[in-house]
This record gives C-alpha cells, sequence and structure tokens, in this order.
C-alpha cells in the first residue's frame, strides 16, 4: 500500500523536527554550567575558583553588610546566595539599583584571603515590578529622592 | 488553511482586512504608550526607567512570534505545498527582525541605568541576538531562492533552515532559568504575574496594538510580494509571445 506523499512528508518533517529539538535540549543542557553568565557563593566554594582568576559573582547583598571605607569610594559587603556567602570588596562608583538585600553581579576575582575583589559592579534585579506606595516608599517628586526603606 | 490556496480569495480577505488591523493596531499601541508614560506609577526600584517595558515586551513577543510564523510556514510550504507558505514566511522575515533589533535596543537602553551596562553577553542577550541574525540569514536565503527564479518564493533549503532556526526559541525562553543570567526570570508566567497590576495593564494594550499592526505590515507584505509574481508572470509571457511572433513570416 502507497502511503501518501503528503502523509510521507509529513512524518519526515514531524522526525525532522524531535531530532533538531532533541539535539537543541541536549547541547542547551551539556552547556548548563559553561553558559552560566555568573558563579553563585555556594559554587565558588564548592568549585573552588583559583585565587587571581577572573570570574563573575552573582548573589544578594546581605542587609546590613554594606559599609563605606574611611576613603569614601571603597565599599564592603557580603554576597549570598542563601547557602554560602563570602565578602567582596569594590572601589568605584556602584550602580543606582546596587543596595542592600537586593542583586548583584560582581566581575572580579578572590584575593588569597578569600575576599572577592570586584572591578565592576552590576545591579541584578527581581522579576517583580510594583508601585512604590505598595513597598512603603514614596517619591519625592521635588527632591528627586526615594523616600522610605526598601522592605 | 487549503481555503487561501486561492490566491484571489485571500487577497479577497486580506485587503480589506489591512488597513482595519493597521489603523486599529496603531491607535490602540499609541494608547497603551500614553497610558505607560502618564498614567502608571514608576517602579519601587527602577522608578520611570519600568516605562521602557510597554514596548521592549511588545518587541520581544513579535520577533519570537514571528520566527514561529516562518516556522509554521516552513512545515506548511515542505508537507502541504501550501503556495501561500512561501510568500507568508517572506513576508514575516523583515518585521520580524525590525521587531527583534527593536527589543535588543531597548533592552540595552534599559540595562544602562538598571543593570549599569549596555550589553553583557548572559543567555538572555546572547540568544536573542542569535535571533536576529537567523532573521538576517533567513532574509539573504529568501532572497537569492526568489531571484534564482523558485516559485516565488523560497527554496527547500530556506524552509529548512527555518525548522533549524526554531530551536532557538526555546532556549530564549528557558534561557533565564537554565542559567544565571543578569536578565531577570520570567515576570508573567502560568502562575500569574509578578508584575502589580497597577504596572502592568498597558502592556495589554501595546501587545495588542504591536500584533496588529504587525499583522498588517505582513498583509501588506504579502500582497505585495503577490502583485510582483503577477508581474513577473505577465512580463515572461509577454516576451514569449513577442520571440513567437518574429518567428512567424508575416
Amino acid at each position: 500500500m502507497a502511503m501518501k506523499s503528503k502523509h510521507q512528508r509529513l512524518i519526515l518533517v514531524l522526525i525532522a523536527l524531535v531530532a533538531l529539538i532533541g539535539a537543541g535540549l541536549l547541547a542547551a543542557s551539556a552547556l548548563k554550567d559553561e553558559a552560566a553568565y555568573f558563579y553563585t557563593p555556594y559554587d565558588a566554594k564548592t568549585k573552588g575558583v583559583d585565587p587571581g582568576k577572573a570570574i563573575r559573582l552573582g548573589g544578594m547583598v546581605v542587609k546590613g553588610s554594606l559599609k563605606r571605607a574611611a576613603d569614601g569610594v571603597t565599599i564592603h559587603f557580603q554576597v549570598s546566595d542563601g547557602k554560602a556567602s563570602v565578602p567582596a570588596t569594590f572601589t568605584g562608583i556602584a550602580p543606582d539599583l546596587f543596595r542592600e538585600g537586593s542583586g548583584v553581579v560582581a566581575e572580579g576575582s578572590f584575593d588569597k584571603g578569600g575576599t572577592f575583589v570586584a572591578t565592576n559592579l552590576l545591579a541584578k534585579h527581581d522579576e517583580r515590578y510594583m508601585p512604590r506606595e505598595l513597598d512603603g516608599m514614596s517619591y519625592n517628586e521635588t527632591t528627586h529622592q526615594i523616600e522610605g526603606q526598601v522592605k | 488553511m487549503h481555503i487561501f490556496a486561492n490566491p484571489a480569495r485571500f487577497l479577497s480577505i486580506a485587503r480589506p482586512a489591512t488597513p482595519w488591523l493597521f489603523w486599529t493596531g496603531l491607535v490602540v499601541l499609541l494608547a497603551g504608550c500614553a497610558c505607560g508614560l502618564f498614567l502608571t506609577p514608576a517602579d519601587y526600584l527602577q522608578g520611570d526607567s519600568v516605562r521602557i517595558l510597554y514596548v521592549h515586551v511588545p518587541a520581544a513577543w513579535l520577533g519570537m512570534g514571528g520566527w514561529s510564523g516562518i516556522a509554521i510556514a516552513a512545515i506548511m510550504q515542505m508537507v502541504w505545498r501550501h503556495p501561500l507558505a512561501a510568500i507568508a514566511g517572506r513576508a514575516i522575515a523583515v518585521p520580524g527582525a525590525l521587531f527583534t533589533a527593536i527589543c535588543l535596543a531597548s533592552g540595552s537602553i534599559w540595562g544602562r541605568p538598571t543593570w549599569g551596562t549596555w550589553w553583557e553577553w548572559d543567555g538572555r542577550m546572547t540568544s536573542m541576538l542569535v535571533l536576529l541574525f537567523l532573521y538576517i540569514g533567513y532574509i539573504a536565503l529568501a532572497r537569492a531562492s526568489a531571484a534564482s527564479g523558485q516559485s516565488g518564493g523560497v527554496s527547500r533549503v530556506t524552509a529548512i533552515f527555518a525548522l533549524v532556526g526554531a530551536v532557538n526559541l526555546p532556549i530564549i525562553n528557558r534561557s533565564v532559568v537554565w542559567w544565571n543570567s543578569l536578565h531577570q526570570g520570567p515576570s508573567i508566567t502560568m502562575r500569574g504575574s509578578t508584575i502589580d497590576m497597577a504596572i502592568l495593564w498597558p502592556l495589554g494594550l501595546t501587545l495588542l496594538g504591536f500584533t496588529f499592526w504587525f499583522a498588517a505590515i505582513v498583509l501588506m507584505r504579502m500582497r505585495a510580494i503577490l502583485a510582483e509574481t503577477k508581474v513577473e508572470a505577465r512580463m515572461q509571457r509577454m516576451a514569449r509571445d513577442a520571440a513567437v511572433g518574429e518567428r512567424v513570416p508575416a
């Protein structure tokens, strides 16, 4: 019994699609760790990143850990992913969204003492968007300052 | 879909639908942008820069939706040999590439004040850039095969390219889940939205408006390509008739 050529083509295309998607997913899952944009503190501790090796470290800035050094431009803070926490330091101008309790991606390397010395800071925000009123904050239109505290 | 196998029947629907989609889309998207600029509150963390959302998200949706359309057209071309499939694929490619570029540009402008960088090679941004390159490759392949006279549309190689490129779509979608990325995770999921309603609602308007507009542009381009092939066919016939006329002695 001859199959209609239309059906033959349909089956061929479907097989090709399944093979393609399978190959794509396999490649993506193999890339899983290699394509990660940053190390979390837990990754950095368990995988053992050599001091001096340039990496990105991402996590939350631990509340209450942010301290400014006497020179005014150097900051010290703790980066945590909930499982591990590492001390970090940065000299320079941090982005506006960099704050305690918020996400950060720091570029730099670990020194011998296990402190992450960042050469650049990027702020990472989460997927929540809401008006300030809902977060107990308000925006002063005349001074352009945010009033209130991040919860 | 085979109702539209006859281009004349397709045109009889596409012709009145085009201005309707175009003008409705324009009004809705301008209303959505105006509401997003003036009526919604600023974000608690990002301030006013959150308003780029109303352009960035529809652009991303249409960039990815465009390639889904091209892939479906490729399947219809290969399996059912639908005469309009190749034309639809060609018509979608240019606006799809445009919206992908808008998504990348608006994302870059958004990234500078919020993240502190114009561009980073993280999973989401890199896979979206790959989509733009796929579009450019598709446009070049489709144009080359149309120029070599393949049935007013695109060659089988181009259609296969469209299917292979579709693998990138789930990768873009999942990139922020699979890999640590600078781009935040998905806000709108099956479980609901983490964007507060006060900020979310104009997004519905701009999504709808841009989508209508995209559809209008695709219909316009399909009609233009159909008209082009008609002109070409007529010219070929005239050239053939002229050649025959010369050979016949008076």
